[in-house]
């Protein structure tokens, strides 16, 4: 119950058509009330990062009036950042980290979603119902076995594999791969069997089923797992912090926790910009693709 | 589950074709799954399990030590008030994240159609961010001598608070942190199930006389109830495992009150190089994640026979 609709009902129900009227208005005016004041306390945070990000380091540092407004506007920050090849070098490393992660990500769990969506064999069942599991397995709880594995890999292979960004392409799968699979799970086994029974009468093989069928058809849940993929390889904090520590191996999110973060000095204006161009890739996808985003996003809960 | 009651029968029309070409099939549907099954037996299950083994060595990982770490871990105070924080942390965040994702998600609701997209998109914003992002601001916001979040206190009349300084506040400011971040994932899940409740369940209860609090809890709750119970044992597993926040904002300070069990893992097993006491931190977190996995199958196969029954 929302404190507006206690205040918006009165205790005896009086069935006027006038009455009702003005009850609706007044609820929908109250509505409008306490969700501004929740978007304020959603949005005051990033205002407040673009806000810091636009001052000079001598504006942040004279704490004159209010901290929320902007006396000499400047771009110096950004264009510090984007000059600087270490922080581009960060976006160089997320970037290719995404991009393969996505790629991987995809192929697994459209192949493994396709054939628990429409087939049969020893154990699929169990199966489903263990990806469903993985995926409630944090990576907090992983990253220590892993970390030793890495290094015992490393003494019997001789291949470094602590230390170098592509690390996090072997390792990010294991978050993406059981969500992602789930969903299109959902969104496969929606799609009507009549359409591939007639694929099969036209002679299609198991694969032009996949290809020229299912995948036109659930377009929908690809995107919406491809952004799911995106945005949890983009935003990933724990693995790379572990991992990973040579400045030229570094991603975007632990870049910028680390690096820009040195010793006392604390260049917040630069601190907040950096902050922003990492968390530009994934709020420009979801202003975009907003409901394919947010398909992904309930598919998960509700078709499980 | 119903996918698999589908494949069923899908397996069944093809058996009638014969025998060998079933046998194909099904090859054909273990290869198309193999990749999967190999990612999880290689990263997921066996790093799993490989931890198990490791919290039973010493520090040098030479020798095998039993229960020692376990039992040093009980004789240590710390470890006490990580298991009272880790607790205190997740469990009061899903609390307020699920409240105002409720209270949000029926205030959206009610709005006119044409404006819920517009205020959906503002306020899912802070579960779009990347965590580690957010909270640098937060951490900035919180700065004891520039903070923003004093200046709007001391603006309206009130003291400064130590964001960070105090331990009790620290505590309180992760929590904060974390329920900002969650709170819209509720909202939206919430706001996609009131849409699902069929509206002449209120038409009736409107009928019969029913005030709002009635329609809530004879209406909404009861049809919500499921989707409630879900968010809320996944989110209390995300929370309890959470790690950006705590290691942003204060790295378990002050004097170690805020720490969690994935930030107490990380700082013994990574940054004190005492793997196997690290990894018996984390393993404290099995439990929990046994007891909501058990919750969830059982809701899991109970709706699988329920959809099983209504195609039947």
């Amino acid at each position: 119950m929302s404190r507006a609709e206690v205040a918006a009902v009165p205790a005896a129900f009086v069935p006027v058509a006038g009455d009702l009227r003005r009850r609706r208005r007044w609820a929908l005016w109250s509505a409008y009330f306490f969700l501004g004041l929740f978007c304020f306390f959603f949005l005051a945070p990033p205002i407040y990062m673009l806000v810091t990000s636009l001052k000079t380091s001598q504006e942040i540092a004279a704490l004159e009036g209010s901290p929320w407004l902007i006396r000499e506007p400047t771009l110096a920050n950004y264009t510090a950042l984007l000059g600087s090849p270490t922080f581009l070098n960060f976006f160089k490393n997320s970037f290719m980290v995404a991009i393969i992660v996505v790629s991987v990500t995809m192929v697994i769990s459209t192949l493994a979603a396709f054939s628990l969506a429409r087939m049969r064999f020893l154990g699929s069942t169990a199966l489903a119902t263990g990806v469903f599991l993985t995926y409630l397995i944090p990576e907090t709880l992983l990253f220590i076995p892993m970390f030793q594995i890495f290094t015992w890999l490393r003494d019997v292979t001789g291949i470094e594999f602590i230390n170098r960004w592509w690390i996090l392409c072997i390792v990010y799968p294991t978050l993406t791969v059981p969500f992602c699979t789930w969903i299109l799970i959902g969104y496969f086994s929606s799609i009507p069997k009549e359409l591939d029974e007639a694929a099969i009468v036209d002679g299609a093989s198991t694969m032009q089923i996949l290809f020229k069928v299912f995948l036109p058809v659930a377009l929908p849940g690809l995107i919406a797992a491809t952004i799911f993929a995106f945005t949890v390889s983009w935003a990933q904090f724990l693995y790379p912090l572990a991992f990973t520590t040579s400045i030229d191996q570094l991603v975007l999110p632990v870049g910028i926790v680390t690096n820009l973060i040195k010793g006392d000095v604390f260049n917040w204006g630069q601190i907040m910009a950096g902050a922003l161009l990492t968390a530009a890739p994934p709020v420009l996808i979801y202003a975009f693709l907003m409901d394919y985003y947010i398909a992904g996003l309930t598919a998960g809960a509700t078709k499980g | 589950m119903a996918q698999a009651a589908m494949g069923g029968a899908y397996g069944e029309r093809v058996v009638a074709r014969g025998g060998s070409l079933a046998r194909r099939r099904a090859w054909i549907a273990f290869f198309l799954c193999l990749p999967l099954i190999l990612l999880v037996l290689a990263l997921v299950i066996y790093p799993a399990f490989y931890s198990l083994h490791l919290a039973t060595l010493n520090k040098s990982m030479t020798r095998f030590v039993g229960l020692a770490n376990f039992t040093f871990l009980f004789k240590r105070e710390t470890f006490w008030m990580v298991v009272e924080q880790s607790v205190i942390f997740a469990v009061s965040a899903v609390i307020f994240k699920a409240l105002i994702g409720f209270v949000l998600a029926h205030l959206v609701h009610r709005l006119p159609d044409k404006g819920q997209r517009k205020w959906r998109g503002m306020l899912l914003v802070p579960w779009v961010i990347p965590p580690a992002m957010s909270t640098l601001v937060w951490w900035w916001m919180y700065e004891p001598s520039y903070s923003a979040l004093n200046w709007l206190l001391e603006s309206v009349g009130l003291e400064a608070v130590p964001w960070l300084g105090d331990p009790y506040w620290a505590r309180f400011s992760v929590i904060l942190v974390n329920v900002w971040y969650g709170a819209p994932f509720f909202m939206i899940m919430y706001l996609a199930a009131l849409k699902s409740v069929p509206a002449e369940l209120y038409e009736a209860a409107d009928i019969d006389g029913a005030n709002a609090f009635q329609k809530l809890i004879y209406v909404t709750l009861p049809m919500l109830r499921n989707i409630i119970a879900i968010t809320v044992l996944f989110s209390l597993i995300v929370t309890f495992a959470n790690f950006d926040i705590v290691r942003i904002l204060t790295a378990g300070g002050p004097r170690d009150m805020t720490h969690v069990f994935a930030t107490w893992a990380f700082k013994l097993g990574i940054e004190s190089n005492d793997i196997p006491l690290g990894a018996c931190v984390s393993l404290f977190m099995f439990p929990i994640l046994g007891g909501a996995a058990i919750f969830i199958l059982r809701d899991v196969h109970r709706r699988s026979r329920e959809l099983a029954g209504v195609a039947g």
